[in-house]
């Protein structure tokens, strides 16, 4: 699936975010391989969110490096989206929010109205195209975030908590756009401390805990034989740091 | 309470007259406030955009700056342009003083650092919202800028009006700019100075009616517009 120009594989070399005095992300060296659908799981305050932000570049770490290992590296910024726990939509219609996004992508005008009218449609949001998006629900919201990140056509999609503030009506709907955005192609790398969801959606968990990554492994290996005692503690909901 | 009851009643006389005079003196305070606004806007909302999403040395005291400027007394501005505008003033060259003209930029001068003020602290929240979407959709600074300008426009209504109300409420800029010249530069406010020290109360009276009326008027229909759009757009 991937194309020849890959920017992926996504290295973290020895990667620490400090704020207030406190290591939030604590030497993290990982890579990131393309395909697969990554999942970040740790308990709250584990640092999955900062840890996602420094892949993204919205955070700079404070020490080590975030490097793209992959050959076309000129235009990172983007091959990769990004989906927040809690969708910021634009005054203006559901449609014209993607839109605005291809705009700042410098997309031909043409392109846009086909690329956002077929990303909202992927979603099922297209009754609501001219409807203004603030005033949609919390999850037709954050199905809207998903088709403008797609609508992108990215190539690594980051997506940070989000189903935490959707019921399970919604959020099935987000696991379901995920599942075809990944069948697309797309890389998902997403964090979750919803354990039935990293069941449903990880083909590879990343165990954060206390800004450290604890435990790197196949989803099916993670769940049945985690190799560390706070993996299976956190597994067994049996939260010793709480 | 019997000179407001009489100044009440004057005002609707006045009104229901159409005295010519009196349609000139409000029409006249009107384009010179809404001229004085407009002019502030387009430059002051700019600036408060600017200062909300800039990262410049000296952001913090040129916010406390502009805060400060909100309450800047509209005598001292009147006299300011006024000598930038007189005769040996470096701006006398263009003769505009005692002239509508020269009252539009006083009250613009006056007005600005309070709509680039408000905007800037209602663009500024806004910001906070909106900074990590906008950046991760790949928005720098100048068309973020732009994006929340036009994404805060209801709130910034309120920060024009703010405006509005002190340029057509204040009386000491356009007086000594304009000097309150019959037929020339007369306006409601000045008039009211001027029959008050005459005497002529219940006239007075009656031009502020007719002035706080218009301004009521106006902001109730800015408000009206404000919230039939807040409920379609949210």
């Amino acid at each position: 699936m991937r194309a020849p120009s890959s920017i992926l594989p996504l290295v973290l070399e020895s990667v620490s975010f400090v704020a207030g005095g406190r290591a939030i992300v604590d030497a993290i060296s990982c890579e990131i391989g393309a395909g697969s659908r990554t999942v970040i799981v740790g308990p709250n305050g584990a640092g999955k969110s900062v840890l996602m932000r420094l892949c993204h570049g919205l955070l700079r770490p404070t020490s080590g490096r975030v490097v793209w290992r992959g050959v076309g590296t000129a235009a990172i910024g983007r091959r990769q989206a990004m989906v927040f726990q809690r969708p910021v939509m634009l005054r203006r219609s559901a449609i014209a929010n993607l839109e605005y996004a291809l705009a700042l992508q410098d997309v031909a005008r043409a392109d846009r109205t086909r690329l956002a009218r077929e990303a909202i449609e992927r979603v099922g949001l297209g009754h609501l195209a001219g409807r203004s998006a603030r005033v949609l629900s919390g999850g037709e919201q954050q199905r809207l975030a998903i088709a403008r990140a797609w609508a992108l056509r990215p190539e690594v999609l980051f997506l940070d908590e989000p189903t935490a503030s959707l019921d399970p009506t919604a959020t099935r709907e987000i696991e379901t756009a995920i599942a075809a955005i990944h069948a697309c192609g797309t890389k998902i790398v997403m964090t979750t401390h919803n354990l039935g969801q990293a069941r449903r959606l990880a083909d590879e968990i990343f165990f954060l805990n206390q800004g450290r990554l604890a435990e790197h492994a196949p989803a099916e290996r993670f769940f049945t034989a985690p190799a560390t005692a706070e993996a299976a503690a956190f597994i067994k909901g049996e939260l010793p740091w709480t | 309470m019997n000179s407001l009851h009489e100044a009440f009643g004057q005002a609707a006389a006045l009104v229901a007259s159409g005295d010519a005079t009196l349609i000139e003196i409000v029409l006249l305070s009107l384009r010179v406030s809404l001229t004085a606004v407009l002019v502030a806007a387009l430059i002051g909302l700019p600036i408060g955009a600017a200062i909300a999403v800039g990262r410049f040395p000296g952001r913090r005291t040129l916010i406390v700056v502009l805060n400060a400027l909100m309450g800047l007394p509209p005598v001292v501005v009147g006299l300011l342009v006024y000598l930038l505008l007189s005769r040996a003033g470096p701006l006398g060259a263009l003769g505009i003083l005692f002239t509508p003209t020269a009252m539009v930029i006083a009250q613009t001068v006056l007005i600005l650092p309070i709509i680039a003020a408000l905007s800037r602290q209602a663009i500024e929240d806004a910001w906070s919202e909106y900074q990590e979407q906008l950046r991760s959709l790949g928005a720098g600074r100048l068309s973020a800028a732009f994006t929340l300008l036009w994404d805060t426009r209801f709130s910034l209504l309120t920060a024009v009006l703010a405006g509005f109300g002190r340029a057509a409420a204040e009386v000491g800029a356009v007086m000594i700019v304009g000097g309150n010249i019959d037929g020339v530069t007369r306006v409601m406010t000045t008039a009211i100075a001027l029959e008050t020290s005459k005497g002529d109360l219940p006239l007075a009276l009656g031009l502020g009616v007719i002035l706080i009326s218009l301004v009521l008027i106006l902001n109730a229909a800015a408000y009206l517009t404000k919230e039939a759009a807040q409920r379609r757009y949210g």
